[in-house]
């Protein structure tokens, strides 16, 4: 092999704009499984501003384990773990209804982390809307996975109880979870940045 | 408080909002009022690279109709405006080509107007232009799109302020990590200058991958002119996740 070529730079980020619902809206793909399914969770939320107002022109994004911890992806390997038919862990929600966004999922399962450790069950998650020039990422975890969350190595790595509790989703019902999002001020969700 | 060890300490990582990246925008960009109330103002966290960032929707969608990607034959009759083909590749950063990945595509008609019931601008909506489209890329990480120029349209960020043209685009590529959404833009465009969007990007050259190229020969003889543009996503390869010691 001769020396790395030069690698490409990147296409910028630019904000999705006001009607993203037109060309990324078509189809409801906020169900990833069946509302049915025996295993079935339903996860909601609402996408708050600065001001504390409801965002109604934004899209969640969700991605995410099968309930064995395996990702439906090819860069993961491990197939001993089973996937879930018809599973594939992404998901798509509008927020045009009061900045509520939901998803019908499976709880994810645990996940391999950094130097041997294992990752709490949590959900991906990518915001986009008109005023964010690039989509922000950050996770949902579960508030019933306390002793999971605990060892979780991203969670261990925030400090402050306060951020840490804002990417925990609360349990309200059977298998109901609340997760809202808080773009800024009180209470801002915690966002992360990949790591290269 | 919870107890921290030395490795935990060492992950804690911080940076601050304001990013020093001229190549991507910041989230707080005050010329483009909208990101006023929505940039997060915290500390951003340090995420590290593990299978949940790596991995990311490859499967799942169902394949594109036959003519998601031709945006002037989804109604009975020709859209209005000049039409167009928007062409090139998906790239990872060693310029390998981005397989079979879903690129969405949505716009203003010819007139500067959304189909969309929150777009007030006065200028006609077409009735036979939806104005967004879909395809996935090729072998070759190739993609092509018909549709029609769009518009520039006025908005309420500051006084006189217009969009430059502009097709919005969306692409996942291979992992959680490589998701883009941008705008294309047209060469030469003479409202460039004044669009806080754009110009939130602020090293030149990285505005100038958003701009397409005209291209002559993707032009089709008395029917369409071609503009070419090529997309570069992170992700350098796909390499199989090491086995987790675990």
């Amino acid at each position: 092999m001769m020396g790395r070529k030069e690698s490409l730079r990147l296409t910028p980020s630019q904000t999705v704009g006001p009607y993203l619902s037109l060309g990324l809206l078509r189809e409801d793909w906020s169900k990833l499984v069946p509302p049915g399914h025996p295993q079935a969770i339903r996860i909601e939320g609402t996408l708050y501003d600065g001001a504390g107002e409801p965002v109604t022109d934004g899209l969640v994004e969700i991605w995410q384990a099968a309930p064995s911890g395996r990702y439906d992806h090819p860069a993961d390997g491990r197939e001993e773990l089973p996937l879930e038919e018809g599973f594939h862990g992404f998901g798509r929600s509008g927020t045009e209804e009061e900045g509520r966004f939901s998803f019908v999922t499976l709880k994810p399962g645990p996940v391999p982390g950094p130097g041997g450790t294992t990752q709490a069950p949590h959900v991906m998650v990518a915001v986009f809307a008109r005023g964010l020039l690039k989509h922000l990422i950050t996770r949902i975890y579960f508030e019933d996975e306390e002793e999971a969350n605990g060892q979780d190595p991203v969670l261990r790595s925030i400090g402050d109880e306060r951020v840490r509790s804002t990417l925990i989703a609360r349990k309200e019902a059977g298998s109901l979870y609340r997760f809202d999002i808080r773009l800024q001020g009180e209470g801002q969700t915690a966002f992360f940045k990949l790591s290269a | 408080m919870q107890q921290h060890g030395p490795a935990q300490e060492q992950q804690r990582e911080i940076l601050v909002p304001q990013e020093d990246d001229l190549e991507q925008p910041p989230y707080l960009y005050p010329g483009y009022v909208g990101t006023r109330l929505r940039a997060p103002k915290e500390p951003l966290i340090i995420l590290p690279k593990t299978l949940s960032d790596i991995t990311g929707p490859v499967y799942g969608h169902r394949k594109p109709g036959e003519l998601d990607n031709d945006l002037t034959r989804q109604h009975g009759g020709e859209p209005q405006g000049q039409k167009i083909i928007v062409h090139g590749r998906v790239l990872d950063g060693d310029g390998r080509p981005v397989r079979n990945t879903l690129v969405e595509i949505w716009q203003a008609n010819a007139a500067g107007r959304y189909r969309h019931k929150v777009d007030q601008h006065p200028a006609p909506i077409d009735p036979n232009f939806s104005g967004a489209g879909r395809t996935l890329t090729d072998d070759d990480g190739y993609y092509r799109f018909i549709t029609i120029k769009p518009g520039a349209y006025p908005w309420q960020n500051h006084y006189n302020a217009w969009r430059p043209a502009h097709i919005h685009f969306s692409l996942f590529g291979r992992a959680f990590r490589s998701r883009l959404v941008t705008q294309m833009y047209f060469p030469g465009d003479p409202l460039f200058f004044q669009d806080p969007i754009f110009n939130s990007v602020r090293d030149e050259k990285a505005r100038g991958r958003m701009i397409s190229s005209f291209d002559l020969e993707a032009t089709i003889p008395e029917e369409a002119l071609g503009f070419r543009f090529d997309i570069v996503l992170e992700g350098r390869d796909a390499t199989p996740f090491e086995r987790p010691h675990a």
